[in-house]
C-alpha cells in the first residue's frame, strides 16, 4: 500500500511486519522516531508476542538482544551515533556469537565537538565487527532492507547492520510502498536459531577459544560474510519476484554504459549525485554512477567489474580515516588496483554539511580533468582551518579549537538543511 | 533405592550437620540426585570459595526450578575456569557474553521466554563483585528497576582475582590488592571508600535480596530456593573467600566465610521489596582480628609493625553492622528501618 510517511515510520512499519519478538530501545537522536513507532505498535498489542524493553543504555540494547536472540527470539535494535560507539563492544560480541540481530543504524556523525547531524562515521567505525552492513539510498529502500535483512541474517546466522541517513532519510516524509503482512509472512519464514539455549538439550556458549582455535573462527565469520556476497543479490532477485521492486543487491549502477567518469558512493546522497550526473549526461558527457547497497561484506568484485571501462573514479564519501585516507575509497581503490581506473576520494557531508548539486558539478568536472587531488573535502573552508592554525602557531593557549572556529564563524541563523 | 548415608564431620562451629537433621532437611548438596550444574573437573584454584558458592547456589535453583535454568555468566574467575572448552563444566544451558553486560543479557532471555510463554524456565545471571558492583553496575541497576524477572547472584571475593588480584568496588579497606600495595602511609585499600551493593539491591526495592556465605549452607540454599519463589528481579550476594586473593590457606575458605559472619564484617541479612526482613543472628562473636591475622591480604597490620589502630578502625566498622542490622542474639531491632529481625 502506498503511504505518505516518514522514513522512521516506514522503518518501524518494515520491523513490525518483519513481527520481532524482542525489540530495545534506547533514545538517540536521530533514530528516536524508529523505536518510538515500533513501541506504540508492542504496546497497542499489534505486533503480540512481542516484548519491548526500555534499556537504560545502548551497551544494554545490544546485551539484550544477545540475550533474546539466544534463547531463540527474533530481536531488533535501532542506534546512531554515540549510541554505536557505546554498544560497540557488544557489537562486536553479537557478531562473534554468531547471532541474527538485526540493527538500524540512523546514521549521524561522532563527537567531540557534539554534532547530531549525519554523516558515516558511526557505521564505518564498526565495519570490521563482523556485521553485514546495508546502506539504504531511499526510504523504500530502508523499508525493503529490513525486510531482506532479518531473512538474510536468519539464513547466515549472523547480525545485519541497516543504515539510513540520520535525518536525511529518518526525518523525510517521502511516499512508500508498504507491503501487507501476508507478503510478508510468504517471503520471511519464522527463526530457525543454528544454537539456543534449551533445559533439554543444555549447551554451552560464549566459551573462551585459545590460539588453536581463534584464527578459524575468526575465519569462518569472513567465509560467512562471503556466502553473503552470493546470497544477497539472489536474496534481492527473490525480492523482487515477490514484491515487485529491484531493491538490495551488492551495488546499484547507474547510467554506466559507456561511462568514462563513475562516482561511486553510500546512502541517500546518491540522489544528489545522479541529478548532478544527468545534467552532465546531458551535456554529452559520458559520465555514471555506482551506488554501493552492501558496504560488509565488501562487494570487490562486483565493483570491479561495474568500474570496468572507467578512466577515472571518484569516491564520495562521508566518513574518513582521521590521518590515513577514505575508507570507502581505499576499499573501491584496492578493488580496482590494477583494473585501470585512477581513484580520486572526496570527504563530503560531514556532521550534516548539505552536498549541493552545484558543489557535486564542480568535483566531478575536476574528476573528468583528472585534476582531482587523490584526497580532498568537498566545500572545506580553509580560510577557517588557516585562521585557527595561525591562533595555534602563535600563542600556546589558544584555546579549544571548535569553540574558537564557531566564534569566528559567528552567529549563523537556524535554517533547514 | 535407599539414600546413601552421607558422613559430615563436626567443623568446630555451631553448625548443624546434615545426619543430625531428618531426611527432609538435608542440604540439596547432600542429595545424590543434585544437578551439579558447574560439575567436577574444572581448573578452580584448591579451595576455590566461588566454585563452592556457584555449585551450592545453582544446584539450589536447579531443585527449585525442577531443571528449568538458563545462565547469562559475567567474564571473569567463574567463566574462565569453567570453560576451557571442549571441557565445560556447565550441565546447565550457559551462554557467556561480557564482563559488563550479564544482567543485561539475563534481561533478554527472560524476555524471550515471556514472549514464548515458557514461564517453567527461569533465569539467573552470575558475576564476580567486579562484574557486579563495578562494570557490570549500570546493567545490573537497570534490571533492577525495570524488575526484570532474574535471580542475579554475585559470588563476592572482594577483588578482581581473575587478572591477579586488583581492587574493586568491593575490596574492604585495609586490604592489600595489586593496585593498593600494602606500601605507604594507609597501605592497602584506603577507607571510606567501595560500595555496599547489597544495601544498593534493596534500595532498588526490588521483591528479594540476601546475602549469604559459602560456611552456611543451609542458608544459602534457603535463600536461593526463597528468591526463586518471587518473580521480578532477585538479588543474592554470596561472600567467597579466595585463597589466591586473600592469602589465605585453602583449607581455610569455610572458616574465613563463618569468621566473616561472626564478627559483624559480613552481615547476613533478607530483604523484601525494599523492606529488611531477616537478619541471622552471630552466635558466637569474635574480634575482627581472628579474621584478619590468617589473611595475608591484611599481613601488613600485624607485622613488622604491628598496626592497632588500624584494626580498631576494622573493628568499628563491624561494630556498626552488628548495630546496624541488630546482629548480636538478644538485639531483637535492628537500626534500619523496616527490619523485623528472625
Amino acid at each position: 500500500m502506498l503511504r505518505q510517511i516518514e522514513g522512521s515510520r516506514a522503518v518501524a512499519e518494515a520491523v513490525a511486519l518483519c513481527r520481532p519478538e524482542v525489540v530495545c530501545a534506547y533514545p538517540i537522536s536521530p533514530q528516536t522516531h524508529i523505536i518510538e513507532g515500533v513501541g506504540v505498535m508492542v504496546k497497542s498489542g499489534r505486533l503480540s508476542p512481542c516484548e519491548f524493553v526500555n534499556v537504560e543504555s545502548e551497551f544494554a540494547a545490544m546485551s539484550v538482544s544477545i540475550g533474546a536472540s539466544a534463547m531463540g527470539a527474533r530481536a531488533y535494535t535501532a542506534t546512531a551515533s554515540q549510541g554505536l560507539l557505546f554498544m560497540t563492544e557488544v557489537v562486536y560480541n553479537a557478531a562473534g556469537l554468531g547471532l541474527p540481530i538485526v540493527m538500524t543504524v540512523a546514521n549521524r556523525a561522532i563527537g567531540a565537538p557534539i554534532n547530531i547531524w549525519n554523516d558515516h562515521s558511526d557505521a564505518m567505525s564498526v565495519r570490521d565487527s563482523g556485521w553485514l552492513q546495508l546502506f539504504a539510498e531511499t526510504n523504500q529502500h530502508a523499508l525493503d532492507l529490513h525486510i531482506q535483512a532479518f531473512r538474510l541474517a536468519e539464513e547466515l546466522s549472523v547480525p545485519v547492520m541497516v543504515c539510513m541517513d540520520g535525518f536525511v532519510l529518518t526525518h523525510a516524509f517521502e511516499r512508500v510502498d508498504v507491503p501487507s503482512q501476508e507478503e510478508v509472512d510468504a517471503w520471511l519464514p519464522s527463526f530457525e536459531p543454528r544454537q539456543v539455549l534449551d533445559p533439554d538439550n543444555p549447551v554451552s556458549i560464549g566459551a573462551m577459544v585459545g590460539p588453536e582455535a581463534f584464527t578459524e573462527v575468526r575465519y569462518l565469520a569472513h567465509v560467512r560474510q562471503l556466502q553473503a556476497l552470493v546470497r544477497i543479490p539472489e536474496l534481492a532477485a527473490e525480492f523482487e519476484t515477490a514484491f515487485g521492486r529491484g531493491i538490495g543487491g551488492l551495488v546499484s549502477p547507474y547510467r554506466l554504459e559507456g561511462a568514462e567518469t563513475v562516482v561511486v558512493a553510500l546512502g541517500s546522497v546518491l540522489g544528489t549525485i545522479k541529478d548532478a550526473a544527468d545534467a552532465l549526461r546531458d551535456e554529452g558527457i559520458p559520465i555514471g554512477v555506482l551506488g554501493i547497497t552492501t558496504f560488509r561484506p565488501f562487494p570487490a568484485e562486483a565493483i570491479a567489474e561495474a568500474l570496468e571501462g572507467a578512466r577515472q573514479v571518484v569516491v564520495v564519501e562521508k566518513a574518513f580515516s582521521i590521518g590515513g585516507h577514505g575508507i570507502l575509497g581505499a576499499d573501491v581503490s584496492l578493488a580496482t588496483t590494477g583494473r585501470g581506473p585512477s581513484v580520486y576520494n572526496v570527504i563530503a557531508g560531514l556532521g550534516g554539511r548539505p552536498i549541493t548539486e552545484d558543489s557535486l558539478r564542480r568535483m566531478m568536472l575536476q574528476g573528468i580533468e583528472r585534476s582531482l587531488p587523490p584526497l580532498s573535502f568537498l566545500d572545506l573552508d580553509s580560510g577557517l582551518v588557516e585562521r585557527e592554525l595561525d591562533r595555534m602557531e602563535s600563542e600556546r593557549r589558544s584555546g579549544p579549537s571548535a569553540e574558537n572556529l564557531l566564534r569566528d564563524v559567528g552567529t549563523v541563523p537556524a535554517r533547514a538543511s | 533405592m535407599d539414600d546413601q548415608q552421607v558422613k559430615f564431620y563436626q567443623v568446630g562451629s555451631f553448625a548443624v550437620g546434615n545426619r543430625l537433621l531428618d531426611g527432609g532437611k538435608h542440604t540439596v548438596q547432600a542429595d545424590r540426585a543434585r544437578s551439579n550444574s558447574l560439575t567436577s573437573g574444572h581448573r578452580a584454584c584448591q579451595g576455590c570459595g566461588e566454585a563452592l558458592g556457584a555449585r551450592y547456589a545453582l544446584d539450589a535453583a536447579m531443585r527449585a526450578t525442577e531443571g528449568r535454568l538458563i545462565a547469562a555468566n559475567a567474564t571473569g574467575c567463574l567463566e574462565v575456569f569453567s570453560t576451557p572448552y571442549p571441557e565445560t563444566s556447565w550441565q546447565i544451558p550457559w551462554l557467556h557474553s561480557l564482563f559488563g553486560n550479564a544482567p543485561a543479557i539475563a534481561t533478554g532471555m527472560a524476555a524471550a521466554l515471556k514472549v514464548k510463554g515458557r514461564s517453567d524456565i527461569r533465569v539467573v545471571s552470575q558475576a564476580g563483585d567486579g562484574g557486579t558492583v563495578d562494570i557490570g553496575f549500570g546493567c545490573l541497576s537497570g534490571m533492577f528497576e525495570r524488575n526484570d524477572d532474574v535471580l542475579f547472584i554475585c559470588y563476592d571475593n572482594e577483588a578482581y582475582m581473575n587478572t591477579g588480584v586488583q581492587r574493586s568496588g568491593a575490596t574492604p579497606p585495609a586490604a592489600r590488592t595489586a593496585t593498593t600495595e600494602a606500601v605507604g602511609a594507609e597501605p592497602g585499600n584506603v577507607f571510606g571508600q567501595g560500595k555496599n551493593m547489597p544495601l544498593l539491591a534493596v534500595a532498588h526495592e526490588i521483591p528479594y535480596v540476601a546475602t549469604a556465605t559459602v560456611a552456611e549452607l543451609h542458608d544459602l540454599e534457603r535463600k536461593v530456593e526463597k528468591a526463586m519463589s518471587f518473580r521480578g528481579a532477585r538479588y543474592i550476594h554470596i561472600l567467597v573467600p579466595c585463597p589466591l586473593g586473600w592469602g589465605s590457606a585453602t583449607s581455610d575458605t569455610v572458616r574465613l566465610a563463618r569468621l566473616a559472619c561472626e564478627t559483624g564484617v559480613f552481615p547476613l541479612f533478607e530483604a523484601e521489596n525494599g523492606e529488611i526482613t531477616a537478619t541471622s543472628k552471630i552466635r558466637h562473636q569474635v574480634p575482627v582480628e581472628e579474621y584478619l591475622r590468617p589473611q595475608g591480604r591484611y599481613k601488613h597490620l600485624f607485622t613488622p609493625t604491628p598496626r592497632p589502630e588500624i584494626l580498631k578502625k576494622i573493628q568499628q566498622l563491624a561494630d556498626r553492622n552488628i548495630a546496624r542490622f541488630g546482629l548480636l542474639a538478644g538485639s531483637d531491632e535492628a537500626e534500619l528501618v523496616g527490619a523485623e529481625g528472625s
